[in-house]
């Protein structure tokens, strides 16, 4: 596979739970693309719908409508009925690494268990060595850690050990979600770091989902914003901070608690932050977030937007980009 | 416009505050003389990194700490009283007239079982602030979507009449702030009150915030481990590290001229929006607090650490005459 090439497509990805209120639409209709060894950002306030994409992406629910294609191969269904060397290739890592972790087990046990479930040691001279390697990517000395449980150690570190677990089968694409929000600042640095250079040493993809901007200005190579299960604008992470066009993500941008004043002229100014984020369940009709859209037209609130495409690469779904 | 270190305009100032917890695996001495003062009118911001004391500190000016903590010495005088020392009523008197808190989890700070009305209307009904307290329902009913109004609540009627998990957690916060602004009339501490919503609440609930703030000229201790939620709020910064105050400086001062290598260090960790990709974070993690460092408690994962860093505490202090104090051995020992 060469550079350019799309490691996973998502199709008019839709993913509805019922529930006793009614059908949450938590996905609806999303697509995108995931480059060879890029990280593409998903970011989006709470229920917005991006978790729940990394989820049906990883085969934890299987998707209602849609497609999914990895490596040119459909896994739009759930993980137990995907191709064990498909599952090999994908990974995941979770928000809260004090409940992703089973803290009756070692962590030579947690970062051992993929090696063995993928038969990829043949004993167990050869399952210590792999871990110890793993742990020694993710800048843990060995051993100091190989025996140790979760408990006994800080949210970094593990943190840290979850990633040693999702690198053990030498996937192509990670989902890393929220990474770091549990983490404090000093912290996040660390792991990002990390994470960084393993992504230039294993040539890895990232599906990074987070609500941090900030977080994701310094990381992603293009950035998606989700509103309300849907994708609202799409752009390469250079032109989206620069020309931010869609008026949801000016509301996010302009909200954001920034350092500098470098950082603040970045913010725009006309859109201050109103109202809440309506329930997925009855989704307002029209352009979702006319709600608490500053400048919603008559349009809005009946007709659905189109993506449009604001300069290459640079996509919007806004009826004002077509006045 | 700088405030002198003054009596006249001083509201709390918290004074060598040492705090320890006993646990069964031994004491975790947590607090190693708090330092800090808050004017009158002023807006304090309170940052440091999970575990680092910042709550135990708050906690304890309105001593609600938990029963096996051991305040092993230190004073908080409020309005000149030694809050340590106060009786049972002379508490109540103060946490129900002058001093009120609104914490970080909204959904546990409220009642479950306890309509939005109901919880609103004790408040208002033994606050004494609005007559006394046979006030009538109707009275009460009145005050209550008068405040509701004020936190930019809409539809204040059918606000009172749910119980908080019909609510959202912005909904949530805001009434935690109303319940908590009915009565205040001196001090609001607010304990990491954004840390559990959504950005773009977050940026309406600190404005309100703010505002009510300022139109009743209220002091406010803001804390936060998020750096820039507390730059756009308050006027003085304290960082706070495993149990110590180690800088404190107006905030724009802090910000463009931090010098504790603490602060720095933390300042860089965090990711911006221009985009300058990040620093290595901090080395090392926050200490445990059973067998803490000896010396300076930062010691362990500083760069510039001296040999006296290990032996001797810093003292906090003033460095530059403009109000800028720092707890570290490398700007000298005056």
């Amino acid at each position: 596979m060469d550079k350019n090439e799309d490691l996973l497509i998502v199709e008019n990805l839709t993913k509805h739970f019922k529930t006793s209120f009614g059908v949450v639409r938590a996905v609806d209709g999303i697509n995108f693309k995931v480059k060879l060894g890029e990280t593409f950002g998903l970011v989006g306030e709470s229920g917005s719908g991006k978790s729940t994409t990394g989820y049906v992406i990883m085969g934890i629910y299987t998707p209602t409508s849609g497609k999914i294609l990895f490596k040119s191969k459909d896994i739009s269904m759930h993980a137990k009925k995907r191709p064990k060397y498909l599952k090999k290739d994908l990974a995941i890592v979770f928000q809260d690494p004090a409940s992703s972790l089973n803290p009756t087990k070692t962590v030579k046990d947690v970062v051992g268990l993929p090696l063995k479930v993928h038969e990829l040691v043949n004993n167990r001279d050869e399952l210590d060595q792999r871990a110890a390697e793993l742990l020694d990517a993710v800048e843990l000395p060995p051993k100091d850690f190989m025996q140790r449980r979760p408990r006994d150690l800080g949210g970094g570190e593990r943190q840290a050990v979850a990633i040693a677990r999702a690198i053990a089968t030498n996937p192509s694409l990670i989902v890393l979600d929220e990474p770091t929000s549990a983490l404090d600042v000093s912290i996040q640095a660390k792991i990002m770091k990390v994470l960084m250079r393993l992504q230039q040493k294993l040539n890895l993809s990232y599906l990074f989902i987070t609500h941090d901007l900030s977080l994701m200005r310094n990381v992603a190579s293009r950035v998606a914003i989700m509103y309300l299960a849907q994708i609202v604008e799409f752009a390469p992470t250079h032109m989206f901070f620069q020309n931010p066009l869609h008026p949801y993500t000016e509301m996010l941008l302009s909200s954001v608690p920034v350092l500098t004043d470098e950082e603040e002229k970045l913010k725009p100014k006309e859109v201050t932050s109103r109202g809440e984020i309506p329930s997925s369940i009855n989704p307002p009709p029209g352009c979702r977030f006319h709600t608490r859209c500053p400048f919603a037209m008559d349009i809005c609130k009946v007709k659905e937007p189109t993506f449009v495409v604001a300069e290459p690469g640079h996509h919007v779904a806004c009826h004002l980009m077509l006045k | 416009m700088r405030r002198q270190n003054n009596r006249v305009n001083q509201l709390l100032e918290v004074k060598g505050l040492y705090i320890g917890y006993k646990t069964y695996i031994g004491k975790l001495k947590v607090l190693n003389g708090v330092d800090f003062m808050v004017h009158k009118g002023e807006k304090v911001g309170v940052i440091g990194e999970s575990g680092c004391g910042k709550t135990t500190t708050m906690r304890a000016i309105l001593r609600i700490l938990s029963t096996n903590a051991v305040i092993d010495g230190g004073e908080i005088h409020f309005r000149g009283n030694d809050v340590l020392e106060m009786g049972k009523k002379q508490l109540n008197e103060m946490r129900r007239n002058n001093v009120t808190m609104i914490f970080q989890d909204p959904t546990a700070a409220l009642n479950p079982v306890f309509k939005v009305g109901e919880l609103l209307a004790d408040v208002i009904k033994y606050s004494g602030k609005y007559g006394s307290k046979q006030a009538s329902k109707k009275e009460i009913h009145g005050k209550s979507i008068d405040i509701l109004k004020e936190v930019a609540l809409p539809d204040p009627e059918r606000v009172l009449d749910s119980y908080p998990f019909q609510l959202s957690g912005g909904m949530r916060q805001r009434i935690c702030i109303a319940m908590s602004l009915a009565t205040a009339k001196d001090l609001l501490i607010a304990d990491e009150p954004t840390t559990n919503l959504d950005v773009t609440i977050q940026d309406q609930v600190l404005r309100l915030m703010k505002n009510l703030v300022e139109k009743r000229n209220l002091s406010v201790i803001l804390i936060s481990h998020a750096l820039g939620t507390v730059r756009g709020t308050v006027d003085t910064v304290y960082v706070m590290y495993a149990g110590n105050m180690i800088e404190a400086a107006r905030t724009e001062e802090l910000f463009s001229n931090p010098l504790h290598p603490y602060t720095q260090g933390l300042l860089k960790s965090v990711p911006k929006l221009t985009g300058a990709g990040f620093s290595e974070g901090i080395k090392g993690r926050v200490p445990d607090y059973i067998n803490p460092p000896s010396g300076c408690r930062f010691h362990p994962r500083c760069d510039r650490a001296l040999d006296i860093c290990r032996k001797e505490k810093p003292r906090f202090l003033n460095i530059d005459g403009n109000n800028h104090k720092v707890a570290c051995w490398l700007y000298g020992k005056k």
